[in-house]
């Protein structure tokens, strides 16, 4: 427990500190949110219906850039092995610094999605069922994304590599979390939605952090 | 006792070494020899458990370390080519970050940071250290809570003559209560009463 929560505290205050990630994941988020009414025109109406995907898939490039450096930067500084050393569990490592990134990455983006919900013109119905959406989605994207992180520490380019490995994984939430907002806009039933999003979040649990954990054994190899 | 029986390993399609059969019992240092691309980090990351090897073991008391890996880890300091240090942090934050991931006191912090004459430098961020001083902070893990076996990997490398001395020191503080060493170095590491166990490179 005390290895859990000093590694947590530890990358909390990395990724707050100046050069850190947060503001640039944010800074990021926003801007590939707004790029969107450019390209398409200030129909109100149209930003509305595709305002759902945009800021999902705003959400999960926002997550995606920041998942390299999740393993790398304790690779190359060595601090890796001791990690692992360290005495805790491989899966305890890995399910705090999945923590520390969501905390860091996601967190930050539900938080920032209102705003951008209202520039895109959702409702504020469907503004409400985003902020639900991403707070149960957001974990699963840190959790799954690990897995890539740690299977692609030590590689050289791996920003892109995660990205082609992990997207694909990352369909299922999309679809039920954009869809969920969809539906709550169109004033339909959202519960089951959000109970396959839960669902997906608790698979992702065991999986991400002992697929991670195990990749991490063979990165270190 | 750290063992190993009949130790070899394939890496790349490359036995890098085999049959190596080397004990470590308390209060002994053992200094590991050879030509680069020997295999010396290789054996170090095997006696740390980071390795697995192709063929043979490694034992604590008669136990193979492969069975508990976290126990084998709770048991050592290693110190590899990188020095884990984060440099947005500071020097003291850094150990201090040691300390509790490892759940032992914080307190020990403060004096590891003297013993290798860091304790003015505590307040600053590790990434205004020289490369000698990071080496420095990086080896000052050793002197936090107490751990029966060192794995050294070239711990001498960007050190001046003094915290080679300080160094030197400290490993022998730690094998006069009956801890156990074992180092790779290319250079002058003055080591009491240590055995040199040589690797030759593979043909």
């Amino acid at each position: 427990m005390s290895a859990f929560l000093a590694l947590l505290r530890r990358d909390l205050r990395l990724a707050f500190a100046q050069g850190g990630s947060v503001g640039l994941v944010i800074g990021f988020f926003v801007i590939a949110a707004t790029l969107f009414p450019l390209a398409s025109g200030p129909e109100r109406a149209e930003l509305a219906r595709v305002a759902p995907a945009v800021i999902w898939i705003g959400a999960l490039l926002a997550t995606l850039l920041s998942l390299d450096r999740l393993f790398q930067a304790d690779l190359e500084d060595g601090g890796l092995d001791l990690l692992l050393l360290g005495g805790a569990p491989a899966s305890v490592v890995v399910l705090a610094k999945c923590l520390a990134h969501w905390l860091s990455t996601g967190l930050p983006l539900v938080l920032v999605s209102p705003l951008l919900g209202l520039l895109l013109g959702l409702e504020p119905v469907g503004i409400l069922m985003l902020v639900k959406t991403l707070l149960l989605g957001t974990p699963t994207l840190s959790l799954i994304g690990a897995v890539g992180a740690g299977l692609t520490v030590g590689v050289r380019r791996a920003g892109i590599l995660i990205a082609v490995l992990i997207l694909p994984l990352y369909v299922p939430v999309l679809i039920f979390g954009a869809g969920a907002v969809d539906l709550a806009t169109l004033g339909l039933d959202t519960g089951p939605s959000l109970a396959l999003l839960g669902a997906v979040l608790l698979v992702s649990l065991p999986v991400g952090t002992l697929g991670a954990a195990a990749a991490l054994r063979l990165a270190v190899l | 006792m750290l063992a190993t029986s009949d130790l070899g390993i394939i890496r790349g399609e490359r036995a890098v070494f085999s049959g190596i059969e080397l004990t470590v019992g308390p209060g002994e240092a053992v200094v590991l020899r050879g030509p680069n691309g020997a295999g010396k980090s290789t054996l170090l990351r095997l006696l740390a458990g980071l390795l697995s090897p192709t063929v043979g073991r490694v034992t604590w008391d008669g136990a193979s370390i492969a069975d508990d890996r976290e126990a084998h880890g709770r048991r050592l300091r290693y110190a590899g080519h990188g020095d884990a240090l984060k440099l947005a942090l500071t020097a003291f934050d850094n150990l201090a970050f040691w300390a509790r991931f490892e759940g032992t006191p914080v307190d020990a912090v403060d004096a590891a940071l003297d013993r290798f004459g860091l304790g003015a430098l505590g307040p600053l961020p590790a990434g205004v250290l020289s490369a000698g001083q990071k080496r420095r902070l990086g080896l000052a893990r050793l002197a936090l809570a107490r751990r029966p076996l060192w794995l050294l990997d070239e711990p001498t490398v960007s050190l001046d003559a003094a915290s080679v001395e300080v160094l030197a020191g400290l490993i022998w503080d730690h094998r006069a209560v009956g801890g156990m060493v074992v180092v790779a170095t290319h250079d002058g590491l003055a080591l009491p009463n240590a055995r040199t166990f040589v690797l030759e490179k593979a043909a």
